[in-house]
């Protein structure tokens, strides 16, 4: 069991006073609240601050926990000293409602956690009947691009904590076979019924939430049911007008590119971005590609155009 | 390792297939309707026709609910600020969106 130094994760002195104590805990949750943070381990953070905060906030536990002295070294392998506890008496007062579940061994320790779990579910809810609908779950799913036009099924892997039959948190794998929806957007969430944490006594599992996400593709870019794509043309495809094969994610298409077009300009392909109803478009970007002068003929060729067509590219700078 | 055969599971999309009702919201969020109510009236959520008895939901409320509860229950912050906390996060979210998107195009 590592010693855990309380002190250190909330950012203030072994002689704080609990006033410095309650404001350090109020900016560092702020700061790691899963639902603000984006920090991967945002979640970790938060936890070990409010069980840091947990028991420096209770003078009671606060005392017995600087009595174990200031000697020890976060991460240092700890037992409590035997007895350490002795003549200290805890009230049990002043619990948070706080998860004490996801607190450390090290909390669990010093302070148990049968009596603190307890008070936490007398707490948490107020739920009297023994039937309890189980907990909602989430989790976020990479999907190609490809699948949202054409709808899939997606062997997805979810890892989750369970409580094992020795009552500590393990980790478990669960594989999920999942029909991916033809029309799905990019942040959209499916819902499958009764998937998320099985319910207590004669309650309903609850439902699990899968967050849709696009891995990122080579040739598109997706801006909600809209798709992109960037086409590099020839200078005399853009000035002179081209039919030109585009690849969609539908298959190759042939475009018309007018006569007289732009770099930068777009072209429009109606319903043919992410289906639905209405079906999102798809748009053809125009990128002039220059040839690279690099042979006799091409330089050449450059000089006679140069010579053929009087053309300042930079009038509207006025120099 | 063996792979057992999976049934194949279909869901609803929560944005465009699920409307909720305010009984459904209640359900899923273990609040009474004066709560739920109470939730309206500081816009942390929005029914989808405000001038109805029949009441209904995005999908996507339900995320609001539980988000604001938790920014209440972790943060103390009162309905209105988790309602404004909400507001500016999914602004940062659509922003964040923007400048994949833009940084992309380079």
């Amino acid at each position: 069991m590592e010693y855990k130094d309380y002190y250190k994760i909330m950012g203030v002195s072994r002689d704080a006073s609990q006033d410095e104590i309650k404001r350090a805990y109020r900016k560092l949750a702020r700061k790691y609240h899963p639902d603000v943070s984006k920090e991967a381990d945002a979640e970790a953070k938060f936890k070990e601050v409010g069980e840091a905060y947990e028991v420096l906030k209770d003078p009671e536990k606060r005392a017995a926990y600087d009595q174990l002295g200031a000697n020890w070294k976060a991460g240092q392998d700890f037992n409590p000293p035997p007895g350490w506890d002795q003549g200290f008496e805890f009230h049990g007062g002043g619990f948070t409602g706080a998860d004490s579940s996801s607190f450390s061994d090290f909390f669990e320790e010093l302070f148990g956690r049968a009596a603190y779990s307890q008070s936490a579910g007398a707490q948490a809810g107020g739920y009297r009947e023994y039937n309890v609908r189980g907990e909602d779950a989430h989790a976020k799913v990479l999907i190609d691009l490809e699948d949202a036009y054409n709808g899939a099924s997606r062997t997805i892997t979810l890892k989750h904590t369970e409580l094992g039959s020795d009552g500590r948190p393990q980790v478990k794998e669960r594989t999920l076979n999942v029909k991916i929806p033809k029309g799905v957007k990019e942040g959209q969430h499916l819902r499958l019924s009764g998937q998320g944490s099985p319910g207590v006594g004669q309650g309903k599992a609850g439902d699990l939430y899968l967050e849709i996400a696009f891995k990122p593709h080579p040739l598109y870019r997706v801006e909600g049911k809209d798709v992109y794509l960037d086409l590099p043309v020839a200078p005399w495809e853009a000035a002179l007008g081209a039919k030109v094969k585009v690849p969609t994610p539908t298959g190759i298409l042939d475009l018309k590119i007018p006569a007289n077009s732009k770099g930068g300009q777009k072209l429009r392909l109606k319903g043919k971005g992410i289906p639905g109803k209405p079906a999102g478009d798809f748009y053809v970007v125009l990128q002039i590609a220059l040839p690279p002068a690099n042979t006799e003929e091409a330089k050449a060729a450059y000089k006679a155009f140069a010579e053929a067509v009087p053309f300042n590219p930079r009038a509207k700078l006025g120099v | 390792m063996s792979s057992p055969i999976l049934s194949l599971l279909t869901g609803d999309i929560l944005e465009e297939d699920v409307e909720l009702t305010l009984a459904d919201l209640c359900k899923a969020s273990h609040m009474p309707a004066e709560t739920v109510y109470e939730f309206i009236e500081y816009g942390v959520i929005e029914p989808l026709q405000a001038q109805s008895d029949n009441l209904r939901f995005q999908g996507t409320s339900l995320f609001r609910i539980k988000r604001a509860k938790r920014l209440q229950r972790d943060l103390g912050v009162n309905l209105a600020g988790a309602a404004l906390a909400l507001d500016l996060m999914e602004k940062i979210e659509d922003l964040e969106v923007q400048i994949k998107r833009l940084q992309q195009l380079r």
